[in-house]
């Protein structure tokens, strides 16, 4: 236990280091809410939902937060691989598991941070109020997001020896993920071929919990995306610590 | 091969034994069946040029890399299976730089110090006096990216020795670093062998640098172990003095000069090099030989060996051939990227 506190404090400390890094990466998100949000809000109503676009929206954008930091903190391994610090870690008596689940933690740490700037940025621009309950809700999925893909970016950052295949993951995978899932528009309006794939998308149950826990509503079961998105989140690690025993500094 | 340890009592187990240690990355053979053990408390050199295999030995010692075939046990424990209590064992400082710069140097010692599991008091007792060592600790809450290279090399060293390993690995310690730190860390790596008795394993180019400090230096060339012995050994192995000719006929002379008390004569472009015993007794026999045979003679310089000539005359080439200036620039390069 005291090894994963170590690598996650030295994660969460790094991230909370990078000022830039995370005012930078507030901006895209921010965009997108304040541009489709009040461009939509008017004209999309959401069957099933009172409030307008913008209600709808902040969930999701708030889950691609969470995404891309965590995604990304788990990619930083290539960093320490590539600069060297990766393997004075490896020479100490430590199981690579602690340090994987510890950066995974530490991860997802981060990426609950980023998703929670910005969910009070959101309530400023125009989320309606919601009770305590439906706080913690949507932070414990955030939790769930940021483990599932920590986990993916070290999976990922194992197999890849240096930062060229970064761009097309970063555009393919993230992309892929995010605009699979619902976060942009509702998931029973997506034609049947793309369904499946919607369906597929462990981000997709991510949203609708936390739009459950923001809004009330949500079109998926909150307990059918608790279960799914911690299924998703455990496999996930399985397949990271796997790829990460087996990487060579 | 020849051990100076001659004594007939039983010694204590070696820090390190190596039994046909071999690494192979596809055709290439990087390391290739060497053999050495090391006795507990020794400063022991791995000396030889680009590409000799000395990272490739020392990664495969610490547990970085799997050896190919043959063993080794580091302070009795097996490399291969035994990685955890190895690991228990040693420290090591890498070639390439292995700190985080986005952390200060006290938060790179305490998560150093965490991951050896040193506990909390102890711990923070531990870098401070260390970080004293090695004169940073005054910059202790500095970022390591704010440092410079001798500044991080020193750091590197001090983590290596955080949680008081028997055996330490240094890996070309003070490539690239002045005259001045690196006299400055020679002193420090000497006094800590000589304190606590920790056994030291480095690699290095720097002939000065294996002269100076170690006990035993093994010559390492095209993965394989060419000689070993004490630096002195070494030096008297090849002749007791070395005269060095130029001249624009060196053919003529290295033909010439046949007599029983010259143990060897290389020549290497345009020059004569002459290992006898004795040379101010010899020096107006060669000359006069010389002159009588009516060759010129352009310089002519008298000295003791060093380990450069050990190398040659072991290698057949200078270990400054393969560039230490090259490898220098290497790294700084390397390090330049990184901003
Ligand atoms: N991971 C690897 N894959 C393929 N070849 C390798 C690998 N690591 C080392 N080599 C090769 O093995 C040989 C020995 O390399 P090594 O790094 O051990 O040399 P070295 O003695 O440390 O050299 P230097 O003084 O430049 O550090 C070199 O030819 C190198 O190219
Ligand atoms: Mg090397």
């Amino acid at each position: 236990m005291d090894i994963v506190y170590t690598i996650w404090l030295r994660s969460v400390r790094l991230y909370l280091r990078s000022k830039s890094r995370i005012i930078g990466s507030l901006g895209m998100p921010l965009f997108l809410m304040l541009v489709l949000g009040f461009g939509l809000d008017a004209v999309v109503q959401i069957p099933g939902m009172e409030e307008g676009y913008m209600d709808f929206l902040i969930p999701g954008i708030v889950a691609m937060s969470v995404l891309f930091t965590s995604i990304f903190s788990g990619i930083q391994i290539i960093w320490d691989k590539r600069f060297g610090f990766l393997k004075a870690t490896l020479v100490a008596p430590v199981s690579r598991l602690e340090i994987m689940i510890g950066q995974t933690l530490g991860g997802a740490t981060a990426a609950v941070i980023q998703g929670l700037i910005l969910m009070v940025l959101a309530l400023l621009i125009g989320l309606h109020p919601i009770s305590i309950t439906g706080f913690l809700i949507a932070i414990g999925f955030m939790a769930l997001i940021g483990v599932t893909f920590t986990a993916l970016g070290i999976a990922i950052a194992s197999r890849m020896e240096d930062m060229h295949g970064f761009q097309l993951i970063m555009n393919f995978i993230i992309f892929l993920i995010f605009g699979l899932s619902g976060a942009l528009f509702p998931i029973d309006g997506v034609p049947d071929y793309i369904r499946p794939l919607t369906l597929a998308d462990p981000l997709t149950y991510g949203v609708e919990g936390i739009r459950y826990g923001l809004s009330g509503t949500a079109q998926i079961h909150p307990l059918t995306c608790l279960v799914v998105l911690a299924a998703s989140a455990a496999l996930m690690i399985v397949v990271g610590a796997y790829l990460f025993r087996k990487i060579e500094s | 091969m020849s051990h100076s340890n001659t004594s007939g009592r039983a010694d204590p187990p070696p820090a390190i034994e190596v039994r046909n240690l071999t690494k192979a990355f596809g055709d290439l053979v990087a390391v290739d069946k060497i053999s050495f053990s090391i006795a507990s408390g020794e400063i022991f050199g791995l000396l030889g040029p680009n590409g000799a295999g000395k990272t490739t030995t020392i990664s495969m010692l610490a547990t970085i890399q799997r050896p190919t075939s043959g063993t080794a046990t580091i302070n009795g424990y097996d490399i291969v299976g035994q990685e955890d209590d190895v690991r228990r064992s040693i420290g090591i400082v890498f070639q390439e730089q292995s700190l985080d710069e986005e952390l200060t140097a006290y938060e790179n010692m305490d998560f150093h110090g965490r991951l050896y599991r040193i506990s909390g008091e102890e711990r923070r007792r531990r870098i401070d006096e260390l970080l004293t060592l090695v004169g940073l600790s005054d910059r202790k809450n500095s970022l390591v990216k704010t440092y410079s290279g001798g500044m991080r090399r020193r750091l590197e060293i001090a983590r290596g020795l955080l949680h008081e390993p028997k055996i330490l690995f240094l890996d070309e310690p003070t490539l690239g670093l002045d005259p001045q730190t690196r006299n400055h860390l020679w002193e420090y790596i000497a006094r800590l062998n000589e304190e606590k008795g920790i056994t030291i394993i480095l690699t290095t180019h720097y002939m000065e640098e294996a002269d100076r400090l170690c006990d035993r230096v093994a010559i390492i060339d095209r993965g394989t172990i060419v000689v070993l012995d004490t630096a002195e050994n070494l030096k008297n192995s090849i002749g007791g003095d070395i005269v060095t000719i130029t001249s624009p006929d060196p053919d003529a002379i290295a033909g010439l000069l046949t007599a029983p008390w010259i143990s060897a004569i290389e020549q290497h472009d345009g020059s004569v090099t002459i290992h006898l015993q004795e040379a101010d007794r010899h020096i107006p026999g060669i000359v006069t030989a010389i002159h009588q045979s009516g060759i010129g003679i352009t310089s002519l310089s008298v000295r003791k060996p060093t380990l450069e000539d050990v190398f040659l005359h072991y290698t057949g080439r200078t270990i400054r051939d393969e560039g230490a200036d090259s490898k220098e620039s290497m790294r700084m390069a390397h390090r330049a990227r990184r901003r």
